[in-house]
């Protein structure tokens, strides 16, 4: 069975397309890189595919079932790329992962939530910080209990949007700790990253968006120059320029 | 008459039972919303559906006028009930769609709603009396039918509010990651914003349509400057909520001042009082490490004598307190 089946993809997003005719196979176990420049459409297909944008057009089944009320969604995490702001009340890392226990099927968290969500987060390393409001914590740590919420349900598909934006090394390896273990559990993972980085080892297939298109899919591509250097830890923030949608890109040279 | 006496007599007056029994119901149920519209960043919205209801109000009269009911305001609460929902509906729809032509039509439907509500008023023959007693509450004038109304909606309030608060909580809290596990977002919604007006409805007997807002909001600004969840918020806010309620209107009792107003300066009192304490009250945690588990990224010399020799280690190797 296939956990994702996402078949000639298209997201519109305030009149223009993002995401163009993408289709999108990922078996059982896999675990998939989703690579491409910011404005790709790599977030807005995996929002697409999770149904939290809508579609314009394109199929989806996730764990065979269609996107939907049918969907089984206890078995499907996901991990947006930062916490919600909010508008200022107070909330605990136990309460944000304890959201995580419901789903489609239950609007109200089982009678062993606190056991469960306590657990979660032991594993991500943030037991301690259990009744600490989210607010107060690092993003490092904000990210660790986003995954932790996510974890909660024991997915069978993990969906992660760059789960290592902005985070501080030790995190970063406690995330690729935490892949691996779910890996060889058999769990499928969709991880958007900007670089391969500390992932590599673990990545099975890399599809490398452009301008909301599938331009490569197959075996991680080899990351350019000195960023393909052992130890090479990339991690600043990326402001670039957003690509054209359309047309032939356009390169401009400047003598020296 | 001795202080206790006097205690004694207010509790036997049936009026003064019922402003009572009508204001714990409101104190309580009024923050809990306001919890969850704080959460999505609406706290205003209480203040539009406030303006709406009083349209409802109004339109509830002229009907009830027309059929020759009597009392002239029986269907006024019902209208009201009505035109809030309607309100809050359409303003969540409003949200929802993120247009900034929205924050425009918004505007005008709250000022119609006003201007609507005092022009009907005034064609179904209500006085300027009856139009300030809902502008700013008349609770001590709650009779026994509009009691049965706020308590059979504030009982709704507080078990829909509290009972289904991890679903609401988990769509306030992250939109986003409430529709990618399927939830039904837009019925939780519509859920909060009923749960607004309804509780605008009840409100209006008790502070008036334009300081209902107050009662939903300012408990809950108190309580998040000291609690440290979501559920403590809320719970705090309900109790001050309560507090003020009851404490505003037994002022009242004895001093002839207007008691709605009078509920919502002692809540912003309690805010700035709490505000202001709540600096050296916390004081204390200030002085440990945030992140006392946190390896420390940066590897100086004065803590790691290896990152001398800049070979030794790989650049991302991290510091001395990995555990």
């Amino acid at each position: 069975m296939n956990a994702i089946d996402a078949s000639d993809l298209q997201v519109v997003l305030g009149g223009r397309p993002v995401v163009r005719g993408v289709d999108l196979t990922v078996p059982s176990g896999q675990v998939l890189a989703l690579l491409g420049a910011n404005g790709s459409g790599k977030s807005t297909l995996v929002r697409g595919l999770l149904g939290v944008v809508p579609l314009a057009a394109g199929s989806v089944h996730l764990l065979g079932e269609p996107l939907g009320r049918a969907t089984p969604w206890q078995r499907i995490g996901y991990v947006p790329q930062r916490m919600a702001a909010g508008g200022g009340v107070p909330a605990t890392a136990l309460e944000i992962v304890v959201s995580g226990l419901l789903h489609g099927r239950r609007l109200r968290p089982p009678r062993d939530r606190r056991a469960r969500a306590t657990a979660a987060l032991e594993k991500l390393g943030v037991g301690h910080l259990r009744d600490r409001r989210v607010q107060e914590m690092s993003g490092g740590q904000q990210q660790r209990v986003l995954i932790a919420r996510a974890l909660v349900r024991e997915p069978a598909l993990l969906v992660l949007d760059e789960p290592t934006s902005g985070v501080d090394v030790p995190t970063q390896e406690t995330f690729v700790a935490a892949l691996s273990g779910l890996r060889d559990a058999g769990t499928t993972v969709v991880v958007i990253l900007h670089e391969l980085g500390a992932f590599t080892p673990l990545i099975d297939r890399a599809v490398v968006l452009r301008h909301g298109r599938v331009v490569h899919d197959g075996p991680p591509p080899a990351a350019r120059g000195e960023h393909g250097e052992a130890g090479h830890d990339h991690t600043h923030p990326h402001a670039d320029p957003e690509q054209p949608l359309e047309g032939p890109d356009l390169t401009l040279e400047v003598a020296p | 008459m001795t202080g206790w006496e006097q205690v004694l007599t207010m509790l036997g007056s049936p009026l003064m039972q019922r402003a009572i029994i009508a204001a714990v119901l409101v104190g309580a149920a009024a923050p809990v919303v306001g919890t969850f519209l704080v959460q999505r960043r609406m706290a205003l919205m209480g203040d539009g559906v406030g303006h709406v209801a009083l349209t409802g109000v109004a339109l509830g009269w002229l009907v009830g006028s027309w059929a020759a009911i009597s009392p002239a305001d029986t269907l006024a609460v019902p209208g009201a009930v009505i035109a809030a929902i309607v309100g809050s509906v359409v303003i969540e729809l409003v949200r929802e769609r993120g247009r900034t032509s929205g924050d425009l039509a918004l505007a005008i439907m709250f000022y119609g709603g006003i201007a609507g509500g005092v022009l009907l008023m005034n064609l179904a023959g209500g006085t300027n009396a009856s139009l300030m007693g809902y502008l700013f509450g008349s609770i001590s004038t709650v009779s026994t039918q509009d009691l049965w109304w706020t308590a059979a909606l504030a009982v709704l309030v507080l078990c829909v509010g509290v009972g289904l608060r991890g679903a609401l909580f988990a769509v306030s809290h992250d939109e986003e990651f409430a529709r990618a596990s399927g939830l039904p977002v837009r019925l939780l919604s519509m859920v909060v914003a009923t749960l607004a007006a309804l509780t605008v409805t009840i409100a209006m007997r008790v502070v008036g349509v334009l300081l209902v807002s107050a009662l939903m909001i300012v408990p809950v600004a108190i309580a998040q400057l000291y609690a440290r969840s979501f559920g403590r918020t809320m719970a705090v806010a309900s109790g001050i909520g309560t507090t003020v309620s009851v404490v505003g209107l037994v002022v009242t009792y004895w001093r002839d001042i207007p008691p709605g107003a009078t509920i919502v300066v002692l809540a912003i009192v309690v805010y700035a009082a709490a505000a202001v304490l709540q600096p050296l009250l916390t004081r204390r945690h200030a002085d440990s490490d945030p992140h006392p588990d946190m390896s420390d990224d940066v590897v100086v010399p004065a803590s790691d004598p290896d990152c001398a020799t800049p070979a030794g280690s790989a650049a991302g190797e991290p510091g001395t307190s990995v555990r």
